[in-house]
């Protein structure tokens, strides 16, 4: 018999997608009849009564969640996230209810045994409710007490050798794409840098001195599949700049039907023939491709990189070997004017340890700025559209590049200053008046 | 600046403002410092170290703050 009534959650259950509240109810009963016999740090009905809480807010139409707070562990000003309810008497399983973010390894790779010991180390001393994984990437430990906060942070460092995530105004957790691990159209190592920025990185990652969040993420290739360019502040993304590889061969079978277009992704329904001019030519966003006598030929200088023919025909097309990365500034969601997408302002780098360019002119420069001319609470985006592209330029010391701009005379609009004009604007005003009357 | 010259300098300036507010942005204690952010970071970090400053944090934000000020403390059964 379940500790609370709560018929609106119910109700929830009936849709026909998997559901949160059955979940929540699994392992309140898991808790409540304790097979395996842990010993638990927070109170067992914990599950029990964020349902109850949960009901109430549903009925009363508001939250009973408190904001933040100054729990955290020792040294640490991210990681932790105080929540209280403020219903604690009723519900005293949650008064106390705080968030652990853990910093996700490069390219989400787990072993079972090592997702079985955070899921024991979480259901002895937290709710055992996870979130896997957050909007950063980071594994999201949900509920647990003050008191069990550096207990459990000492075991996750000493036993797992697993470090806290990033919150507040911190640098977030660093995430990237499975990358070169499994995937061949990975332009860089994604996990290497992620890794490497990561341990670069720990103080401005664990202790908060930033005007508001800061997030990297890595994209291997332009196919984007941690959405670097929408969603972090520094967004690097594998690209190439020779040229595509084509196999010939590989392309002919692709248009004769040995090969599955787009690795057979597509195989739930009959779509028909392949038609290469049809799905790969003509949607070649800069139509830089043609198909002619059986020889497929790329105009590479106009290639964008969009990456569909590669996705289309991936045994005939792959990536260039002159491989890096660009990067792109600014991404952000809406809270202030509306989601942004990144700009770009390193149009190719070289992504190779010790990533000295990437750390010395780019990371740095813009953290320098950020911290000094932001406004509390302003993303780094915020800061480019307020004070300009061209500061942003002058404060990397990184060179303006037609690569920059989305179109001509629209964004962004660049002054010239006068020490940057050959003889200045002094200007002989009789030689003047010589061609132009009063 | 010194440690102890500018630990000083931040527990008087934030306890002349305890009245309208007991939690501080990173900027705000940059700004009493005089310093860049960069420099502050490292004398504030320390000062949380030695419990003169606590982080406090919504999430999304973090500020400081003196220990035991504000309602925080009281509100959420720390003390």
């Amino acid at each position: 018999m379940a500790k609370h009534e709560t018929p609106l959650l119910d109700q929830l259950e009936t849709g026909p997608w998997p559901s949160f509240v059955t979940d929540i109810k699994r392992e309140a009963e898991s808790r409540a009849t304790n097979e395996k016999g842990v010993d638990y740090q927070i109170p067992q009905d914990a599950c029990e009564d964020l349902l109850g809480v949960l009901e109430l807010s549903f009925k009363h139409g508001r939250t009973h969640w408190k904001h933040g707070g100054i729990v955290g562990v020792f040294g640490y000003g991210g990681g932790v996230i105080g929540r209280y309810c403020d219903q604690p008497e009723m519900f005293p399983g949650v008064a106390h209810f705080h968030t652990m973010r853990v910093s996700q390894p490069a390219g989400k790779f787990y072993t079972t045994k090592y997702l079985e010991s955070i899921c024991d180390l979480w259901e002895r001393r937290g709710s055992g409710i996870t979130n896997m994984h957050g909007s950063t990437g980071d594994i999201i430990f949900l509920g647990t007490t003050t008191p069990q906060l550096e207990e459990v942070f000492y075991e996750l460092t000493h036993n797992l050798n697993q470090d806290l995530g990033g919150s507040g105004s911190n640098l977030r957790t660093p995430s990237d794409c499975i990358g070169a691990a499994r995937c061949e159209y990975a332009c860089y190592d994604t996990q290497a840098i992620c890794h490497d920025l990561t341990v670069e990185y720990q103080d401005e990652l664990h202790r908060p001195a930033f005007p508001y969040k800061f997030k990297f993420k890595f994209d291997g290739c332009p196919n984007c599949c941690v959405a670097s360019i929408a969603r972090s502040d520094l967004s690097f993304i594998g690209l190439w700049r020779d040229e595509i590889r084509i196999d010939e061969e590989a392309v002919k079978a692709y248009v004769g039907g040995e090969l599955k277009p787009n690795a057979g992704a597509h195989a739930g329904r009959d779509w028909g023939a392949f038609d290469i001019q049809k799905e790969v030519i003509g949607l070649c966003p800069t139509q830089c491709m043609r198909y002619e006598g059986d020889k497929l030929e790329i105009n590479n200088k106009e290639c964008t990189h969009c990456m569909h023919c590669i996705n289309v025909m991936p045994r005939a097309l792959r990536i260039g070997n002159d491989r890096g990365c660009a990067i792109l500034a600014g991404a952000k969601a809406p809270i202030l004017d509306g989601a942004q997408m990144g700009t770009l302002i390193v149009p190719f780098i070289k992504a190779e340890p010790p990533y000295t360019d990437i750390k010395e002119k780019v990371i740095e420069p813009i953290w320098d700025w950020w911290m000094e001319e932001g406004k509390n609470r302003e993303r780094l985006g915020e800061l480019m559209k307020r004070q300009g592209m061209q500061k942003l330029l002058e404060m990397t010391g990184l060179d303006p590049d037609p690569r920059m701009i989305q179109e001509p005379r629209t964004n962004p609009y660049i002054f010239w200053k006068e020490d940057e004009v050959e003889g200045g604007f002094k200007r002989d005003i009789n030689e003047f008046r010589k061609y132009h009357k009063r | 600046m010194e440690y102890d010259e500018a630990k000083e300098k931040i527990k008087v300036e934030l306890t002349k403002k305890l009245k309208t507010k007991s939690k501080f942005y990173f900027n705000d204690l940059a700004k009493i410092l005089g310093m860049k952010p960069r420099e502050a970071k490292k004398l504030i970090n320390q000062m949380v170290l030695d419990g003169v400053l606590e982080y406090w944090s919504s999430g999304s934000t973090s500020m400081y703050g003196m220990p035991g000020t504000g309602k925080q403390s009281s509100a959420e059964h720390e003390d």
